[in-house]
């Protein structure tokens, strides 16, 4: 896929591509934090089918929806890609020793052998979270290793 | 007694003004040319002459150029203005040329003069950046592929214009051809040391009005912007391009909060400016320009549709785009009446005003009708393509 930047002097910047499909899309971000979702014409390339206008919250949300099952499906394809990886979302509940304490009082990674990739938080995705990165009841904790690493781990988080 | 008459008057005028621009923007296009119609109406000659407070107008006129310029240089940072120099150099030149000289030729042959010449040449070759960002938008078309060649264009008429109006002013204020030469060279120095530290020093510049408070630096700002402009303008370099060069040297760093808190200040300042432009023309003077400024549309129109075709060429953009990008830039606005109004001020024939008005009036109302008439013919083109391919087949 070849992302294309395009300035645009006086408005901001312009980013496209072509879908695998032969569609052209693109978004305009505007310097005041505007963005401008765009879908370009099939008949005429140069030109847009459709524009839609989008507001700070309104482009995050959208990227919100667009981002977060590619998280998720990149780790299904992570683990088909190499044998014997095993990945799972562990759910935190309430009984779990580690509610309130952080990523390296768990100390997963020396326990268990497997890693903490990423936490999910309300639908908000935190993405490789540091040690001091604080478990809350209700985080879904994804793990890659080995499949006894994560039963470990699910277990560890679980019972302590 | 005094001080009521004045703000009554000032009054009429502003409130007039929101009037007229509603109006604008429930037609869906530009206030410019209503500003100068209603102008036109109130001043001398006019339907109704209005006794304005002269002073007050002149100066929020002067500041209105200055606001104009200034808020077109923070638009663009001097990157944009080198890198697209870069790109589209020969653009940028075919684009003065095509649709600069046959406004000069016009000039002579309607006896303006070698100097009214040149300031037709700048009143036809610039289109009007307002409108057709705005157009532009306002159809959508800013995703349009065609639409960096559009605004590279703007961008390099711009600069050129950093480098056009100095020469006007100068040989403006001359009286002989060595004096002239003379002011030009030393503008144009001016010019270059002003360009130099813009690229160079901008967050110098840039540190030296930002404050805490987004109402002192509107303040810094804009004192600033004066301060630099009245220098120029001393130096003959003219108050708008110093005010345009402050602009970008202030464009990298200056937060955008403070760009909207200009903005308003720029549209009642610059209202004014075309409003007094209008008041000072007399509507008599028209009618017998009429037919040229007719020529002159019919020209202007034809010699933008080729640079927007050449420009969109360049770029590799198929046909229906390269006539989006053409009408795209008919619109003249601003900057004309910008350069009509240093001509008569430097005491060019006066017919030259009522031609800039006229020509101005039809531009920019045409110009975006034009623009939007492209899009339905750009259709209709690639449809009549497809259905031949079929047939073909």
């Amino acid at each position: 896929m070849d992302l294309e930047e395009t300035k645009l002097p006086g408005v901001g910047l312009r980013h496209d591509f072509t879908t695998a499909r032969g569609r052209r899309i693109g978004v305009i971000s505007t310097r005041g934090g505007e963005r401008e979702l765009l879908v370009y014409s099939q008949d005429d390339p140069d030109a847009c089918h459709a524009v839609v206008d989008l507001d700070g919250d309104e482009a995050e949300v959208l990227a919100e929806l667009l981002g977060q099952p590619r998280v998720i499906e990149r780790l299904a394809r992570l683990r088909e890609q190499i044998e014997g990886l095993a990945t799972e979302g562990i759910y935190l509940e309430d009984g779990s020793p580690y509610v309130g304490r952080t990523l390296a009082d768990a100390a997963v990674r020396s326990r268990t052998g497997a890693s903490v990739v990423a936490l999910v938080r309300g639908g908000e995705v935190i993405p490789s979270p540091a040690p001091s990165q604080e478990f809350r009841s209700g985080d879904k904790i994804v793990v890659v290793g080995t499949q006894e690493g994560v039963r470990a781990t699910a277990d560890l988080l679980h019972n302590g | 007694m005094h001080t009521a008459a004045l703000l009554i008057e000032l009054g009429a005028v502003i409130f007039g003004l929101g009037l007229v621009g509603r109006l604008a923007g429930r037609l869906g296009i530009s206030p410019v040319p209503l500003y100068l119609l209603a102008g036109l109406a109130f001043g001398a000659g006019g339907l109704v002459p209005l006794n304005a407070p002269d002073e007050f107008l002149e100066a929020s006129s002067e500041i209105g150029v200055v606001m104009l310029l200034l808020l077109l240089g923070l638009e663009y940072s001097a990157g944009d203005l080198l890198g697209n120099l870069k790109r589209q150099a020969p653009v940028g030149v075919l684009d003065l040329l095509l649709n600069g000289l046959p406004g000069a030729a016009f000039g002579l042959l309607l006896g303006f003069g070698p100097v009214g010449a040149l300031a037709m040449f700048g009143i036809t070759a610039v289109s009007s950046s307002g409108i057709v960002a705005k157009v532009l938008a306002d159809l959508g078309r800013l995703g349009n592929r065609e639409t960096p060649s559009i605004l590279g264009i703007l961008v390099l008429e711009d600069l050129g214009m950093a480098v056009y109006l100095p020469i006007l002013t100068a040989v403006l204020a001359a009286s002989g051809v060595w004096e002239a030469t003379g002011s030009v060279l030393i503008a144009l120095a001016c010019l270059a040391v002003a360009l130099v530290v813009a690229l160079r020093w901008g967050g110098v510049v840039s540190r030296f009005v930002s404050a805490g408070s987004s109402e002192v630096t509107l303040l810094r700002v804009l004192g600033l912007a004066l301060l630099v402009a009245g220098v120029a303008e001393q130096l003959h370099v003219s108050a708008a391009v110093g005010a345009f060069l402050l602009g970008i040297s202030l464009s990298n760093d200056l937060e955008e909060e403070t760009h909207h808190r200009l903005e308003p200040l720029r549209d009642l300042f610059a209202a004014v400016f075309f409003v007094s432009f209008g008041l000072s023309t007399d509507p008599g003077s028209l009618p017998p320009v009429l037919l040229p400024a007719l020529a002159l549309v019919v020209v202007g129109v034809a010699t933008k549709l080729v640079t927007g075709w050449f420009a969109a060429k360049r770029a590799g953009i198929a046909l229906p785009g390269r006539v989006r990008a053409g009408a795209a830039l008919i619109p003249r606005g601003e900057f004309s009446i910008v350069i009509a109004g240093l001509a008569t001020a430097g005491g060019v024939d006066a017919r030259l005003a009522a031609l800039a008005a006229a020509y101005v009036l039809a531009m920019a109302v045409l110009g975006p009708v034009l623009a939007r008439f492209a899009d339905p013919w750009a259709r209709a083109y690639v449809r009549r393509r497809r259905e031949r391919a079929v047939t073909a087949r």
